[in-house]
């Protein structure tokens, strides 16, 4: 399985990369042609959004979704899919599905910490200050969603690769839907 | 709100973990790499790192430790000691850092707190607090500063702290508790995450630590034994402490 991880100037990418190499992927620069491509998130909206789109990752991924080539967002990188964030007095997305990314009103911001997740059924680790408000949520963590589902996109606010043997299981899921897309 | 957190916190001074009593008499306690492969095992929920005698010359090689660590983690890493820069926090989470702690840098300059969080993001931020009679003291407790702990936590979360690591010198290393009192003073003053710090001696210190705060810090109390972090987690479940089901 051939994953390319879009690195955009911010945060770090090491553990997403060293958690989906555990996890079997073969990782590659090429984001147009990797089996898979992955939009970590670690950062603000506004900063991040002009790192995709200084290395030409908002076209290539908007492209790659509208040919059915799986993409993987995690934690910002899924609010940086939807088609708007309010984070820094309001940012475009790539509009890779509906929706958009509001500020938690409830409890302690930014909410942090382990949650769980259904119907997934496993406490996973979570670091956000905003939420995503959409129509395409396929899992839920104390009443915020937890994860999206669009064609050719999942989206995971949580961290897989910061969420021990929970987030090791829930990454080889992916990479096991993403191989029955594109057989050997 | 998340579920409660333990956070193991693994005090790094030339290369090895140290652990002293309110701050002095440091003693050798293990290997930073095994110590916190041993806590990401053994359940931990977050995993905490802080070169407590950052030096400039010390720099590099803090930096291939911090990268042999993360190595060994699927946990949350935060690392502190010596941040003085954005730089220094980038390459951080370059070698594997999800979070930076910031204390006497942002003391001397509480700008640069919104400086990291402009680059980083608040959930990447963590400043640390160390008070001792509720007042704040600078350069690893070293340094009595004006300040009093509730205003400076609320200052850092006005100017871009995700998260407050609050630690009591009087309660460091004694095993005596978490001083309680000034811990439920910061939390209700800030909206973001209080992490408990100093004093853990058994499960019942630690339950009532997260009466009052979101995580609460384990140093002394797993040193000796890395093995007592699964044993304590059952201790603090069954004070009724719901915790995550770590397996």
């Amino acid at each position: 399985m051939r994953v390319a991880i879009c690195e955009y100037g911010a945060g770090n990418v090491r553990s997403v990369a060293l958690a989906l190499q555990r996890a079997g992927a073969e990782l590659v620069d090429d984001v147009d042609g990797a089996d898979l491509a992955v939009l970590p998130g670690v950062g603000s909206a506004r900063t991040a959004m002009a790192g995709l789109q200084s290395r030409g990752f908002d076209v290539a991924l908007q492209a790659r979704v509208a040919a059915g080539k799986p993409v993987l967002g995690i934690c910002l990188g899924l609010q940086l899919a939807l088609e708007a964030s309010d984070e820094d007095g309001g940012v475009e997305g790539l509009g890779l599905l509906p929706g958009r990314a509001e500020r938690i009103r409830d409890g302690r911001v930014p909410r942090m910490g382990w949650a769980v997740v259904e119907p997934l059924g496993e406490a996973f680790y979570f670091a956000h200050s905003y939420a995503a408000v959409t129509p395409c949520a396929t899992a839920w963590a104390e009443g915020a969603v937890a994860e999206v589902r669009a064609p050719a996109f999942v989206g995971c606010q949580f961290h897989p690769e910061k969420s021990g043997a929970a987030g090791a299981r829930y990454l080889d899921r992916v990479l096991a839907e993403v191989a029955c897309l594109s057989p050997a | 709100m998340p579920l409660a957190r333990l956070i193991p916190c693994l005090d790094v001074a030339a290369g090895r973990v140290v652990k002293g009593v309110r701050f002095q008499g440091l003693r050798d306690v293990g290997d930073p790499v095994e110590l916190g492969a041993a806590y990401s095992d053994a359940g931990a929920d977050e995993l905490v790192f802080l070169d407590v005698k950052a030096t400039l010359e010390e720099r590099r090689t803090l930096v291939e430790l911090v990268s042999r660590v993360a190595e060994r983690l699927a946990i949350p890493f935060t690392v502190g000691g010596g941040v003085r820069s954005v730089a220094d926090a980038d390459e951080l989470l370059r070698a594997g850092a999800d979070k930076v702690a910031v204390n006497s840098a942002a003391l001397l300059r509480p700008e640069l707190i919104t400086e990291l969080a402009e680059r980083l993001g608040t959930q990447a931020v963590v400043v640390a607090i160390d008070a001792e009679g509720g007042r704040v003291h600078s350069h690893a407790g070293t340094t009595a500063t004006d300040r009093d702990a509730v205003s400076w936590a609320r200052e850092a979360e006005e100017r871009g702290a995700g998260e407050i690591l609050l630690t009591s010198i009087d309660a460091d290393g004694t095993r005596e508790g978490y001083d309680l009192a000034v811990t439920a003073a910061v939390a209700a003053a800030v909206r973001v995450p209080v992490i408990a710090s100093g004093g853990a001696g058994n499960a019942a210190h630690v339950a009532a630590a997260l009466g009052v705060a979101q995580a609460a810090l384990l140093a002394s109390i797993l040193h000796e034994d890395p093995a007592r972090l699964a044993s304590l987690r059952r201790e603090v479940r069954a004070l009724g402490v719901e915790l995550r089901d770590a397996a």
